[in-house]
Formats: C-alpha cells, sequence, structure tokens
C-alpha cells in the first residue's frame, strides 16, 4: 500500500515528537548568541573547551548561564577570585553552583576525576597542576561521563599562563574589547562589545567569529548589532581609531 | 536518663558563674544561671540579650563539636552499661533493668551514675551541670532528671506505675512543642494530667499523628508502642574496611555509603528508622558501639552525622579512650523502626537523579579536600562585589534538604550607592593594593567631601608596570555600619578603563587604593 507521503511534514513530525532525552543527552544548550561559537551550537557533552583572553571570565559565566539554569549542577575548581555577584547576573543557578578551593598539588587530580564523574559542567583554572599525560585521562574519563570541562585563564595583569596541560577540543578566544559608558570623569562602564575567536579541532578547525555584547548592561550576553551603536556615549580614545576605520 | 541541658554552653567553654549565652540562627536557645539572673531567655535575639547584659559571651551554637565533647559522659556511662542511647548532645539513657541489679539497686545505680557524670562536667567547671532520673519510660525520666538538677533533694528514682501520677500535675509546656502547648492551653487543658485524660480517639481526631505522640507522652507512655518482634538482621549492613581508617572524614564518607545502603534496604521493606546503633571496631579488637535516636526517621545525613560525631569523639578525644589502630569495620544496626511516611517527591523540579549524584559527588570531594573546602554561593546583599553574594561553607549536602532554597529568589531589595550592573567577573578575596597617580605621577587622594585631588591617569601594578588610565568614572562614596567600631567602613569607588581596553574596579580605604575586581 502507498500513501503519499509529506517527507517535509514527516520530518517536522518526527522532530517534534521524537523523544528529547536523547538530543538533551548529547549536548547541553547554551545562550543563543553564543551558538555560532560552538560545534553543534552548543556545549556537546564530554567536549573540553578552553577560555582566553581579555573577558575570559565573562565568557566563562556566559556560556555557564544557560545550561545552570535548566538543572544542571556546576563546580569551579580553583578561580578563587570569580565574581560570584556577575555569576549571579549572567544568570547562574547559584544553588547549583560549587566552588572548590584550590585543592593541594598531589590532589588536584583526584578531585577533578571525581568531579567529571558527577558534576556535568565543571570549570578548571589554568593555575592547577595538572601534567599532560594526567590531562589526557581526566579529558577520557570526562569524556565516557559526559561532563563538559570548561578551562578558564582570566584576561587580568599579573596572572600567569598557569600550569595546566589539557589540549582542549574549542578554544574561545576574546579578540578585541571596547567597553561603552564611561567617560572621562562621568558615566559608567555600562556595556562591552567583543569579538570572540573560535578555533578548534576537526570539522571545526575553520575559524569562526562572533561579536558579541559581554556584558549586557544588566550584565548577561546578546549579540552585538551589526553596527557599533555608540550613540552618545563618549568613545574612550584608546579604541578610537578603530572605531573610525 | 541523664540529662545535661546546658551541654552546649559547657563544650562552648562558659563557667556558670559568668554570663554566657549560646545562639543559634540569631535566637538564644541556652543561657548560664548567671545570664538567666540577668533576665535573658531562651528565644531572645541577640540585641535583646546584649541590652539586658552588655558583658554577654556569646557562643556560636556548634552541633559537630557538642557532640565530639559528649563523647566524655558516653566514656563514663560505659562504666555501668554498654547499651548508651544518645539522641541529641546532651541527653544520653540507658535500660536499668540489668545494670540496677549488679549496683544493687536503682537508686544506689543513680547516685553512682550521677557522681560519675558531674565528675566529667565538673572538669568543664559545671559540678552541677547534669542530672538523672529514673522512670519507665524516656519523657518521664528526663522530666524526672530536669526536677532533680532544679531540686537537689528531690527523688532520682521514680517507682515503676507511677509515670502518670508525676506527670499530671506539670504544665503542658514541658512537651516542648510550643505550639501544642499554645492551642492546649487555649482549650483550658494546663497541666498534662487534663491533656492525658481526653481519649486518645478524639486527640487524633483534633491534632493528627503529631498530637497522638504528644498525648502518649502525657500519659506517661513511650512515643512509639514497643515492637514485640525482634528486627530482620538483614536490614543491618556492615562494611569491612581495608585498609583501615583513622581519618574521620573519611570514615564519614564511607558512612555516607553504607547509610544509603540501610535506606534502600529499609525503603524495600515500607520501613524508617528511628533508632540506630552504630558499631566500629578496630583491627585489635576495640570496639565502640553507641545507639542514636531521633525524634523522627533518621535520614541518610542525619546517619552519617552521628558517624562522624561519634568517630571523632573516639579517635581524637582522650588518649585513655582512643583506639590503638584504624578502624576495620563500620556496621549500622537499626534498632528501632517504624512504619516510613514517606516523603513526596516534586512532579517537577524537586530532586532529581542529577541532584542525587552530585550530593554524592560532593561528599566524595569533601572527603578528599576536607569539608570546609567546598562552598555555594549565598545572597545577602550589599554594595562591594564582594560584600553582596558571599561563599558559604557546605557541610553536609544531603538531597533531602538541597541547598535551593538557601538562596532567596527574586528581586533583591535596593542598595543604594552600589556600583551599577554590569559587575566585575574578577573579584580577589583580598582586594589588591596598587596606587592611582595622577598625570604628575601623584598619589590620588580623595577628599572628606568625596572629591579628587585630580584625575586618575596612571596605575601601578603589582608587578611594576604602569597602565595608563583612557576613562573613568567616580568616585563612589560608601559608609558603612558607621555606629560599629570595627566593622566600619568608609571607601570611595572609581571604575577606570585602560588604553589597553581592560576596565577594572578600584576603591581607596584610609588613602590606600587597592583593585576591587576586574571587568574581565
Amino acid at each position: 500500500m502507498n500513501l503519499p507521503v509529506d517527507l517535509a511534514a514527516l520530518r517536522s513530525l518526527s522532530a517534534s515528537i521524537a523523544p528529547v532525552v536523547p538530543a538533551g543527552e548529547r549536548v547541553l544548550p547554551v545562550g543563543r548568541a553564543l551558538q555560532p561559537l560552538l560545534p553543534d551550537g552548543a556545549l556537546v557533552r564530554g567536549s573540553s573547551v578552553q577560555l582566553l583572553g581579555v573577558g575570559a571570565s565573562s565568557l566563562a559565566l556566559a556560556l555557564l548561564a544557560e545550561p545552570s539554569a535548566a538543572g544542571c549542577w556546576t563546580a569551579v575548581v580553583g578561580l578563587p577570585e570569580l565574581g560570584l555577584l556577575a555569576a549571579d547576573e549572567h544568570g547562574l543557578a547559584l544553588e547549583r553552583l560549587l566552588l572548590i578551593d584550590p585543592p593541594p598539588d598531589r590532589r588536584a587530580v583526584e578531585v577533578v576525576a571525581a568531579l567529571v564523574d558527577g558534576i556535568e559542567l565543571v570549570v578548571l583554572d589554568t593555575r592547577l597542576p595538572i601534567g599532560a599525560s594526567d590531562a589526557r585521562r581526566l579529558a577520557a574519563r570526562a569524556r565516557e561521563r559526559g561532563a563538559v570541562v570548561l578551562l578558564v585563564q582570566p584576561g587580568v595583569p599579573g596572572e600567569g599562563s598557569g600550569a595546566l596541560r589539557w589540549s582542549p577540543d574549542v578554544a574561545l578566544t576574546v579578540r578585541e574589547q571596547r567597553w561603552q559608558g564611561l567617560g572621562m570623569g562621568h558615566g559608567v562602564l555600562r556595556r562591552r562589545r567583543v569579538l570572540v575567536e573560535a578555533e578548534g579541532r576537526g570539522r571545526w578547525s575553520r575559524q569562526r567569529r562572533a561579536a558579541l555584547l559581554l556584558p549586557t548592561s544588566e550584565g548577561s550576553v546578546t549579540a552585538a548589532p551589526d553596527a557599533p551603536d555608540e550613540g552618545r556615549v563618549l568613545v574612550p580614545f584608546g579604541s578610537v581609531d578603530r572605531a573610525v576605520s | 536518663m541523664v540529662v545535661c541541658p546546658q551541654w552546649s554552653l559547657m563544650a562552648a567553654g562558659a563557667a556558670p558563674e559568668i554570663a554566657a549565652v549560646v545562639m543559634r540562627a540569631d535566637r538564644v536557645v541556652a543561657v548560664t544561671p548567671a545570664a538567666r539572673a540577668e533576665g535573658i531567655e531562651v528565644g531572645h535575639r541577640r540585641r535583646q540579650a546584649q541590652a539586658r547584659c552588655p558583658s554577654l559571651q556569646v557562643h556560636e551554637s556548634d552541633p559537630d563539636r557538642d557532640a565530639r565533647l559528649f563523647h566524655a559522659v558516653g566514656g563514663a556511662l560505659e562504666r555501668f552499661t554498654p547499651r548508651i542511647e544518645l539522641s541529641t548532645p546532651g541527653v544520653a539513657a540507658f535500660p536499668t533493668r540489668g545494670p540496677s541489679r549488679y549496683f544493687g539497686g536503682d537508686q544506689a545505680l543513680a547516685a553512682a551514675v550521677l557522681t560519675e557524670v558531674r565528675g566529667v562536667t565538673g572538669a568543664l567547671g559545671w559540678p552541677q551541670g547534669a542530672g538523672v532520673g529514673v522512670a519507665d519510660g524516656r519523657f518521664v525520666a528526663e522530666q524526672v532528671a530536669r526536677r532533680q538538677l532544679a531540686d537537689p533533694d528531690a527523688a532520682m528514682v521514680l517507682p515503676p506505675g507511677g509515670s502518670r501520677s508525676f506527670l499530671a500535675p506539670m504544665p503542658v509546656q514541658s512537651l516542648a512543642r510550643p505550639e501544642l502547648a499554645d492551642v492546649l492551653l487555649r482549650l483550658g487543658l494546663r497541666t498534662l494530667g487534663s491533656f492525658a485524660a481526653l481519649p486518645a480517639a478524639d486527640v487524633v481526631a483534633r491534632f493528627g499523628a503529631e498530637g497522638l505522640l504528644a498525648h502518649r507522652l502525657a500519659g506517661g507512655l513511650d512515643e512509639h508502642p514497643p515492637r514485640s518482634a525482634p528486627l530482620p538482621p538483614h536490614l543491618s549492613v556492615t562494611i569491612e574496611l581495608d585498609p583501615p581508617i583513622d581519618r574521620v572524614d573519611r570514615a564519614a564518607f564511607v558512612a555516607r555509603g553504607l547509610a544509603e545502603q540501610l535506606h534502600t534496604g529499609l525503603e524495600a521493606e515500607g520501613l524508617s528508622c528511628t533508632r540506630v546503633c552504630i558499631a566500629a571496631e578496630t583491627d585489635t579488637g576495640e570496639c565502640n558501639e553507641r545507639l542514636w535516636r531521633a525524634e523522627g526517621a533518621l535520614g541518610v545525613g542525619a546517619i552519617t552525622d552521628r558517624v562522624r560525631w561519634q568517630l571523632d569523639g573516639w579517635l581524637n578525644g582522650p588518649a585513655v579512650l582512643r583506639p590503638t589502630s584504624g578502624i576495620s569495620r563500620l556496621s549500622l544496626i537499626p534498632d528501632e523502626v517504624g512504619p516510613a511516611r514517606g516523603r513526596q517527591l516534586g512532579f517537577w523540579g524537586g530532586e532529581t537523579a542529577a541532584d542525587a549524584r552530585a550530593a554524592r559527588t560532593l561528599a566524595r570531594v569533601q572527603g578528599l579536600v576536607g569539608p570546609d573546602a567546598v562552598t555555594v554561593p549565598e545572597r545577602r546583599g550589599g554594595r562591594g562585589p564582594l560584600a553582596a553574594v558571599v561563599r558559604a561553607p557546605v557541610l553536609t549536602l544531603d538531597p533531602d534538604h538541597a541547598p535551593a532554597r538557601r538562596s532567596g529568589h527574586g528581586p533583591q531589595p535596593p542598595w543604594p550607592g552600589r556600583v551599577p550592573a554590569p559587575s566585575p567577573a574578577f573579584v580577589p578575596a583580598e582586594p589588591r593594593a596598587t596606587h592611582v597617580l595622577d598625570t604628575d605621577r601623584r598619589e590620588l587622594a580623595v577628599s572628606g567631601r568625596g572629591a579628587l585631588s585630580a584625575p586618575p591617569a596612571f596605575v601601578e601594578l603589582p608587578d611594576g608596570r604602569t597602565l595608563s588610565v583612557a576613562a573613568w568614572a567616580g568616585p563612589w562614596l560608601v559608609d558603612e555600619r558607621w555606629w560599629d567600631t570595627l566593622a566600619h567602613d568608609r571607601r570611595a569607588r572609581l571604575q577606570l578603563q585602560f588604553t589597553d581596553g581592560r576596565a577594572a574596579l578600584v576603591a581607596c580605604v584610609g588613602g590606600r587604593w587597592s583593585f576591587e575586581g576586574w571587568y574581565d
């Protein structure tokens, strides 16, 4: 018996009635603005993402916000300077955020191993002393358990690149940043336009870029409007030439 | 029954002749006789208490410490009987039938126990700190012990069958159920006798299960009718530890798994545990066994806590009582069980498998790095980025009491004078000292009226480099808690943007500048 089948309708139907569990189990969705930067437009379970440049801490919080609010647990190892108020403004669920003091050197590997076993999002300070072979083993364990590992190197002067030797699947680097809202003696830091570059292994090896407002004036993240909307805000002279060119 | 109502004060190191209180969540929970003489009562707020006695010593409540030190009382009682039952630190009970025959009667036993326990409390500076009572049930015995504590000439032993007449004239407040007592008083029932005289069926109809429990107590019975059939032995759980464990945190971690196992077994039979026997054994055959009892069912977290208390007292206690080697065997034996009342899980949200898994992981990590090394953010509110959300320790994260309800949701109250959002994403726990300089490389000053001596031009980093300021705003002045000399905080904040695009929040306190945060 041959019934006329509308394939497109069938596909859309199958997408809407398919069990959500497998898809939800494979990736952790992130905010819309960050989707173009990541393979599959989300944090793939078992993968690791490195965040570099001035703005890496904010970028990490922006990535965590969506899955954390959706019910995932997050553990931060090290990074005692992570701004918790900023985390709140980004929309992280603070009641599911565990902060672990930098463990003593010999315990760091054990602690991270225990965390990737049971916590979905694990944020590592790149100052943790974990060597290359330990890092490979931990990455394999995270892949098996489906935990996402974020490696954060704060872009603050005086913070070294750290001892963590972990080769990430994707590296997101904040290349350019321009704050808006601050004048000479007036105004307030209102929002920041950043250009983020993504580079990774395999099918993600082609470089991708996205312009973001990170943070926005509420402290969260959105895609930056195409034309830089300077308004009446004074542009600091350090970045004037770029804005003109 | 041995009662030390002021145990938390003894454990905190307070002396009876000095006014001191123990506070919990800003309420007084225990007072010394000297403090009571000043008019301070249980339930007062800190401010009320300090208004009555400015020289008051305030101790924070610490159940772990109380339980650890109470081990000394347990050790003293062990000379009389091995079956000691602890409910909360400060209250211990044991069945007297065997020991009293050996020591020559209840009266002689009670006198000997009293001398022994007062020896322990005397060493802490409280020679009159404990009372002893012998009666048919726990509740009655506790009341006898409390009366004996208040009036040293009162009898310590209540003859069998005398419970009801002993309790009859006592006020309903002694049930320690304030809400129930309040209703009973309004109903005109002032004494336990009048409450006990009501028919049980009517009490259930009006007050439910909780009321029935209180009714049984008022009638001189125990909370639960004694269970005649022995418990099936397959419910108890045991673990052999190889290599032996000599650290409390690791034992607590093992105990958590064991407690979960116990719960699964009990749940399968539809039971919950109200009294558990925790037994630990070492390689050399030394044994430490205690019964722990709770009013309601003992949850996994509660059992873990009790193992920690018991082993902390044993492993870190006085040298005479300490075992010679590590613990090689740990058992949890349910001693008294009741039907599980059950717990309704949330349909949407609530506890999920991920939450339970996270709680297990947390326990494991705490075993590795210590319980204090793991914190969760807690919204406190404040003007600085460090004060608004603070790190609060998670001691035990029980999935039953997930911290989900700890931090308040919804709109936060306004804090006039705070730096507006977005907030810095990099906030050092200790502000890092720096120098903010003007164009002539002189340190910037903020006048008493909040004016800057000159616009900022350079900032010196700790490593000697200098950043040029591209834009700036402020100062935002904050003068907090000026009424408190210790907590007084007066500072001026500046937002700085540098020529390399970075931005930072700096603050001037007492003429010194420091980085409060980076807008990383």
